[in-house]
């Protein structure tokens, strides 16, 4: 009997079918692709929705040039193993066209540049649907997030004056120009997730596990040493510690974390005992209270 | 793990948001980062505690005005169960955001400040959590550490609210009491010393215990086709699946089935999840279903199990919450949403509107007002299956949708 008694069950349940709805009420949704492990979660669950048919939408990726090495392989890997259609964008092209500036400094990221290169790609390609990872658990403006969130013309979120949405019913109208956010995991949990990729067997890229790496301490977190990307000045020691990452954005921001977890139940446990969230090694969260606020309003993911 | 959806109800400032932000401290759910975030911008306001409603209030909008305006949605979990809280606004020009929160949930909590007592907030709040048919409220009479603990105070607001409960519709709702303070911790997580004369549960205990209700009631099985899968590839070739939420009750293989609105006679074939075939698939789950015969069946259908059809009909009343800023009045045309069908819809008259606060209809009433609940008739382009709300919470509701502004602009509970 296919069920739907176990937590992880029903929140699979209910990302099937919030898919499925993307596919029926919109002409052209995307799926928007990090590379990260949730949006993996993403891809997979598409897979399930639509089968034995394929995915009725193509990934798109915004490719900061910061990404890991493995993400980057991983990725193509996946799609070519899925028969996936792959969009890449790439926030280098919008700085060589002067369309955002690069930031320099100590905490010089690409993380917000991202949203210029996302929304031109939206209206490059008329995407009226973007799908993606993101979850309510992970940051407090995200636990305001509706699962289909309309956007303006502009990418802007309006926080204030969102649609009510009842039950499981998704109201997707929009007008021309409008998009729409969906976020099929919202009630997942970081832990849910883990959960998820272990039940399934889901592969990931290789930096989700601990492994050994040339590091340097800032701030009381962990940046690695292997990659240029990385800010950091002359004075500031690097030694090898084992660690892995917990979210794998931009490089120039994602801090790792100690860990000798080298399996994926092994992560799991690491998550369940754990007293930092997901974004606790994130800067680009920490630059200010209502960071991610800010970036929502002007259409970043 | 057993999972307990909960929403927050009650009038602006009666704690729910540093209600939940207590709950998350006490039970050590809160990670270093978030509760160094919260001592650090209490501190910075020159409080002398913790303001742990900064653990929900997540917009800057929020924390400036120290109010709640939207939905927030907070995971955590104990060893017996998981849950997901929705901390609603308490601001009546929030009220939509507060309908969203409680349409999910199958508990709620609706606070009341014990200086204040039963207020006209509570009874709406009440009366939508009634309308909704939540199976588990508990009044959490809040503050009671401003006035002196006094059971007295405590009594006052029970037989108060005991009035509101006498007049419900929906009588079978559970009612629990308990008297709090969110802010000093007192019968949230831990049992309050400053209550002695409270016997009961301290509201985590309560909520421990509370019984796996499923807010999407058992009934008869009802599946909207969502998706047709066609794959058109050499090995499923001949393959037409049907792609939906199996709602109500089970459906199984070999079950005699009516697709409406054609009413087209078939046998379910084969249930799929992904690759592998079930012989039943359970209410709530998302599977894909093929039929016997060839028919034509697309988004918007129903497939459900003969001899248990459900209404099909082009007019219907029903409860009507507004929540719009324009007026609704007999002649406008909407679409609504029913599940995952659209249809074109015009008022066709307003029976009655209804006063929140258990004090009677007003039958002369012309238009809805934003947050305005009333009885109203609809006439449809086509027909829709529908069944009655308390007898099927999925297929018993609808939104509706403005033609203009492509807005959420109301729900629907069909009587
Ligand atoms: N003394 C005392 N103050 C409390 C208690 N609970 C909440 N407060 C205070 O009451 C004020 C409002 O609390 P919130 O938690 O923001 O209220 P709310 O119900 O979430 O308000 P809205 O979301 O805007 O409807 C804050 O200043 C709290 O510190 C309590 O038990 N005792
Ligand atoms: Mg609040």
């Amino acid at each position: 009997m296919k069920k739907d008694t176990s937590h992880i069950n029903s929140l699979e349940n209910e990302a099937i079918y919030i898919m499925r709805e993307v596919a029926a009420q919109f002409e052209k949704p995307v799926l928007l692709f990090s590379g990260g492990k949730d949006s993996i979660t993403l891809v997979r669950l598409a897979v399930k929705a639509f089968y034995p048919a394929k995915v009725p939408f193509p990934l798109m990726h915004i490719d900061t040039g910061h990404n890991f090495p493995e993400t980057i392989e991983f990725r193509d890997r996946l799609v070519k193993e899925l028969g996936l259609e792959l969009i890449v964008r790439n926030v280098q092209d919008s700085i060589d066209e002067g369309k955002v500036k690069e930031e320099s400094g100590r905490y010089a990221s690409r993380n917000m540049l991202q949203t210029t290169t996302l929304l031109d790609a939206i209206e490059e390609f008329k995407f009226d649907a973007c799908i993606g990872g993101a979850r309510r658990d992970e940051e407090k403006a995200r636990a305001k997030e509706r699962i289909f969130s309309v956007r303006d013309d502009f990418g802007q979120w309006d926080e204030k004056n969102q649609r009510p949405e009842l039950f499981d019913m998704l109201n997707g109208e929009i007008e021309l120009g409008q998009n729409v956010r969906v976020f099929p995991i919202s009630n997942w949990t970081e832990l849910d997730v883990w959960s998820y990729i272990e039940k399934e067997n889901i592969e990931i890229p290789s930096i989700y596990f601990a492994h050994k790496r040339k590091v340097f301490l800032r701030d009381g977190m962990i940046w690695s040493a292997e990659d240029d990307v990385v800010y950091r000045d002359e004075d500031e020691e690097v030694i090898e510690e084992m660690v892995r990452f917990r979210t794998v954005g931009d490089m120039s921001c994602t801090a790792a974390v100690l860990s000798e977890a080298v399996s994926i139940s092994k992560v799991v446990e690491e998550i369940r005992d754990s007293t930092i969230s997901e974004r606790g090694a994130r800067i680009d969260d920490k630059r200010s209270e209502a960071a991610m606020e800010k970036r929502k309003q002007q259409g970043y993911f | 793990m057993e999972v307990l959806k909960i929403a927050t109800a009650g009038s602006v400032d009666d704690g729910k948001s540093t209600l939940i932000g207590r709950i998350l401290y006490d039970t050590k759910s809160l990670t270093t980062d978030k509760l160094e975030a919260i001592e650090k911008t209490s501190k910075q306001r020159g409080y002398d505690y913790l303001d742990f409603s900064l653990a929900t209030d997540g917009l800057v909008a929020e924390r400036e005005q120290g109010i709640t305006i939207d939905v927030a949605h907070i995971y955590f979990s104990t060893k017996k169960k998981s849950y997901i809280i929705a901390d609603t606004p308490g601001h009546v020009e929030y009220t939509r955001n507060m309908v969203t929160g409680a349409s999910t949930s199958q508990a709620s909590i609706i606070l009341i400040d014990a200086r204040k007592g039963v207020i006209e907030q509570t009874n709406r709040h009440f009366f939508i959590n009634n309308l909704l048919r939540i199976k588990d409220v508990v009044v959490a009479i809040n503050k009671m550490d401003l006035v002196d603990y006094s059971e007295e105070v405590y009594n006052k607001i029970k037989a108060d609210f005991s009035e509101l409960m006498s007049k419900r519709d929906y009588q079978d709702q559970n009612i629990t009491f308990i008297p709090v303070s969110a802010l000093k911790g007192d019968n949230v997580v831990n049992k309050s010393e400053a209550m002695s004369w409270y016997k009961g549960a301290a509201l985590l205990e309560h909520l421990e215990q509370l019984d796996k209700a499923d807010i999407f009631n058992a009934g008869t099985p009802r599946f909207p086709v969502q998706y047709v899968v066609r794959p058109k590839t050499e090995e499923f070739h001949d393959y037409r699946g049907y792609a939906g939420k199996v709602y109500g009750g089970d459906l199984s293989v070999g079950d005699d089935i009516i697709v409406l609105p054609s009413k087209t006679r078939s046998k379910i074939k084969d249930i799929y999840f992904y690759d592998e075939k079930y012989e039943t698939a359970s209410r709530r789950s998302s599977v894909t279903i093929t039929l016997e015969n060839d028919i034509n069946v697309s988004r918007g259908d129903m497939i459900v199990k003969e001899g248990d059809i459900p209404t099909i009909d082009k007019q219907f009343t029903a409860n009507v919450c507004w929540m719009d800023s324009n007026q609704l009045t007999a002649g406008g045309k909407y679409v609504i949403q029913h599940g995952v069908n659209k249809v074109l819809a015009k008022v066709d008259r307003i029976n009655h509107k209804i006063n929140p606060d258990y004090s009677g209809i007003d039958k002369e009433a012309t238009g809805l007002n934003i947050n305005d609940i009333a009885s109203v008739t609809f006439k449809l382009n086509k027909p829709i299956f529908y069944d009655q709300f308390k007898n099927h919470r999925t297929n018993g509701s609808f939104i509706i949708i403005d033609t203009q502004s492509n807005n959420t602009v109301g729900a629907g509970f069909i009587q």
